[in-house]
């Protein structure tokens, strides 16, 4: 692994000159909520990976954004909440402040949200964390573009209806559930729940327990017995490995099993590999090397920094790799309209929230197909056009089988701001009103 | 000679009977008292925060199993969800009842978590020992199931995660993002300190002494009069009410967020590993164990970039794993009875030192 050289610099410098007040460059500090070990790490390390590499690679090729480097200092979580928000209150000041923060883990993002905004370091949680946090007017400082977990159910159930041929043939169909024992994958249910009453099918939910991820022949065998015309998978970690060799075992054909975007890396394929075959999961951005922006990429790598090795074009280093370039395209909407190089926390909660990556936009990036076009508002902090693409693994890597499959919004927006409404009534906030 | 009783006359039986009855103990007491009230003014917000708030709520977690496992030899592994109870019912109490303040919110979930402790250790009027333990396991499975499948409990959120209401005490905030960390440093402290204090007070008391009467033998015990199932229950109660109130503070003044998976099997772990490392019998131990096993994960893990040392994030966590195992188990090979016995050892050598004899 290469070392980080800017880590060591800023370090070296923080401590050397500290008498020094504030660096005269200055530099946008991102603190980098890594979890490279313990159970989830097979998800993590890629992740973290993309992550990072595509900051480097900004710092590497064009100095940053506007002129300002960006400043990483990676903490370990080991993805456990208690020492998620001990590495928060760590970084959090370092560098002259986190100007912004992806936490990587749904119970840490629930610990920061109140935190986070008090801070004013506005939160990146893509396509995790707490889903009502898309009702900016309660969440103003919370962002989960481009899609949360119950615009994914939603598009879950529209790609169902489209493969039998119509939404209303999904009348009488038996759906499994599958899913994580835990609140960020029981987050799907209330949705699933409400469009199985609409459209009529018939939802059986499957609960594994996070003490039994890895054993869950007792699942199986219902879902053997149930015989369900799909089964919709939520896992995370080691219970995706296990979950697709069970159900390989049974038999059930792959092609009816849908996984949700955190349950189709290839760390949670690769085991079963053959037996995989033909399995599909959603994701929210494209698969592969395949894109312009790897060439820089690699270019950065040959100069030696950045994570080098196979992780990359992974489904999670391509994730991690959205996500901060999200957070760069924030910082450059921030700096255009503060004119200023150097941003706070606050600019950057601005640039975020008057995000617009366009198609053109995107071709500028050298995204084209890994990113998907996003645009958030004062009161949708999940972006107004959500969905979700399907991807089949061929039994050696992911491809993109279908077109954006947009969400059921007019279902999932009702929920989401009855869900921040009873919160913003818990915790005595007025919503702001955002016109 | 630096230590010493000698001189330290008691002239009546109250002075006696005193709950530290040395004098230079009281000092040190007194003095420990003035740094940690002084500790707000001169720690930095992550100290107080991250590090002075965890270790504070553990120790009220270790003192409630020291007091079950130490003081009564009830082993239990349930401690994490009783914890979690704590949390649950502090959270319902603050929503139900918001005009409530918030240290009675707290109490009364303790109270809750200690009707709970009795039904869970019900069956330690049966068993012992290890199958003791494994009972107790089925209330740390239970609890976390019911918590997490019964929406009653996170007042039907959706998310399933609550997040604990601001509150405040004397007009400032203690709960909720909005609360300085002195505050909740403060609020805490004062739960520490009240209860640790009532725990001397407990184990030195008639109940305290049928604990240890039961925990060196039962049999023996039972002879001379001292009821095994009210004396049993007591002691499950009083250990739930603690860990009750730590699971309480642990969501409302720390991860700010009523989380299921903070209260798990590895919770229960740690706070038994910090009662045995800090000393069974001995609730300075638990202090000691609290202190040791919160704070030094987190000093292996800072101290290479401290030292300017460049290694990457996973490594330093795999060593941390590594030395934190190798000194669990040096510590228990070179002192069995925990960080309170070399406190005491320490005591012994300078009440002769620099005198051999």
């Amino acid at each position: 692994m290469i070392l980080r050289t800017l880590t060591l610099a800023a370090t070296a410098v923080a401590t050397l000159a500290s008498a020094v007040p504030a660096m005269a460059e200055g530099g946008h500090f991102i603190p980098v909520m890594s979890y490279r070990t313990g159970p989830y790490a097979p998800n993590g390390v890629p992740f973290a990976n993309g992550y990072v590499d595509y900051f480097e690679m900004l710092n590497h090729r064009d100095g940053g954004v506007g002129g300002v480097p960006f400043i990483l200092e990676e903490c370990e979580t080991g993805y456990k909440t208690d020492r998620g928000i001990e590495c928060y209150d760590r970084l959090k000041n370092n560098n002259n402040g986190a100007v912004v923060l992806s936490p990587w883990s749904t119970g840490t993002t629930y610990g920061l949200i109140e935190k986070a905004a008090k801070d004013e370091i506005p939160l990146v949680t893509l396509g995790y964390g707490r889903t009502s946090a898309a009702d900016g007017r309660v969440f103003p400082w919370v962002f989960n573009f481009p899609a949360t977990y119950w615009s994914q159910a939603s598009s879950m159930v529209r790609y169902i209806g489209q493969e039998m041929g119509g939404l209303d043939k999904l009348k009488g169909k038996k759906i499994s559930l599958v899913h994580f024992d835990h609140p960020g994958g029981r987050e799907p249910i209330p949705t699933l729940e409400l469009l199985a009453e609409k459209y009529g099918f018939k939802m059986n939910k499957l609960p594994v327990a996070l003490s039994s991820l890895s054993e869950q022949k007792s699942t199986w065998l219902q879902v053997r017995k149930n015989r369900p015309d799909y089964v919709l998978f939520f896992g995370w970690g080691v219970m995706n490995s296990t979950g697709l060799k069970e159900a390989a075992a049974i038999r059930y054909p792959m092609d009816k099993m849908l996984g949700w975007w955190w349950s189709g890396a290839e760390a949670d394929v690769q085991p079963s590999a053959e037996a995989a075959k033909g399995y599909k999961a959603f994701s929210m951005h494209g698969a592969g090397i395949e894109y312009p922006v790897f060439d820089s990429i690699k270019e950065m790598h040959a100069a030696g920094k950045g994570y080098e090795g196979e992780a990359m074009g992974d489904v999670l280093y391509n994730r991690g790799l959205v996500n901060a370039a999200y957070i760069a395209e924030a910082m450059v909407v921030a700096q255009k309209h503060f004119g200023r190089a150097q941003l706070t926390g606050s600019d950057v909660r601005w640039g975020l929230e008057n995000l617009d990556v366009t198609k053109e936009r995107i071709e500028e990036l050298g995204l084209t197909g890994l990113m998907p076009v996003t645009k958030v508002t004062c009161e949708n902090h999940e972006g107004t056009t959500p969905a979700a693409l399907v991807q089949q693994w061929d039994g050696k890597k992911w491809n993109i089988i279908s077109d954006w499959i947009p969400a059921m919004s007019d279902v999932v927006r009702p929920l989401v701001e009855q869900d921040a409404a009873l919160y913003a009534k818990e915790n005595n906030i007025t919503p702001r009103t955002c016109s | 000679m630096l230590y010493r009783e000698a001189g330290d006359f008691k002239t009546t039986y109250a002075k006696d009977q005193a709950l530290i009855p040395i004098r230079q103990d009281r000092v040190m007491l007194y003095i420990a008292i003035a740094l940690a009230l002084l500790l707000p003014f001169v720690a930095s917000d992550y100290f107080l925060g991250s590090i002075a708030i965890p270790v504070l709520i553990m120790v009220i977690a270790a003192t409630g199993l020291n007091l079950l496992l130490g003081y009564c030899g009830q082993i239990s592994l349930g401690s994490g969800a009783f914890m979690a109870a704590g949390a649950y019912m502090a959270y319902k109490c603050a929503t139900a009842f918001p005009w409530l303040p918030m240290p009675v919110s707290i109490i009364l979930a303790g109270l809750a978590t200690a009707m709970i402790g009795i039904a869970f250790g019900l069956p330690a009027v049966r068993i012992k020992g290890f199958y003791l333990a494994v009972a107790t396991l089925a209330a740390q499975f239970f609890l976390l199931w019911l918590f997490t499948h019964v929406p009653w409990f996170v007042n039907y959120t959706m998310s399933g995660v609550p997040t604990p209401p601001p509150a405040t005490v004397l007009g400032v905030y203690v709960t909720g993002a909005d609360a300085p960390n002195w505050a909740k440093y403060l609020f805490v402290l004062s739960f520490t300190a009240f209860l640790t204090w009532i725990a001397y007070n407990l184990v030195r008391s008639r109940i305290g002494r049928s604990w240890m009467a039961i925990r060196d033998m039962d049999i023996a015990a039972e002879l001379i009069g001292i009821r095994p199932l009210w004396t049993k229950l007591t002691a499950f109660a009083i250990s739930s009410f603690y860990c009750g109130v730590a699971g309480a503070l642990w969501s409302f003044c720390f991860i700010n967020t009523v989380e299921p998976t903070a209260f798990d099997i590895n919770r229960s772990f740690q706070i038994l590993f910090m009662v045995i490392i800090g000393g069974l019998g001995s609730i300075l131990g638990s202090y000691f164990g609290a202190i040791f096993i919160t704070l030094f994960p987190i000093f292996l893990n800072s101290a290479p970039a401290w030292l300017g040392l460049d290694i990457p994030g996973d490594i330093i966590t795999h060593l941390e794993f590594m030395i934190f195992g190798a000194m669990i188990v040096f510590f228990l090979i070179v002192e069995p009875n925990g960080l309170a016995r070399l406190w005491q050892l320490g005591k012994e050598k300078l009440r002769l030192w620099p005198f051999p004899h």
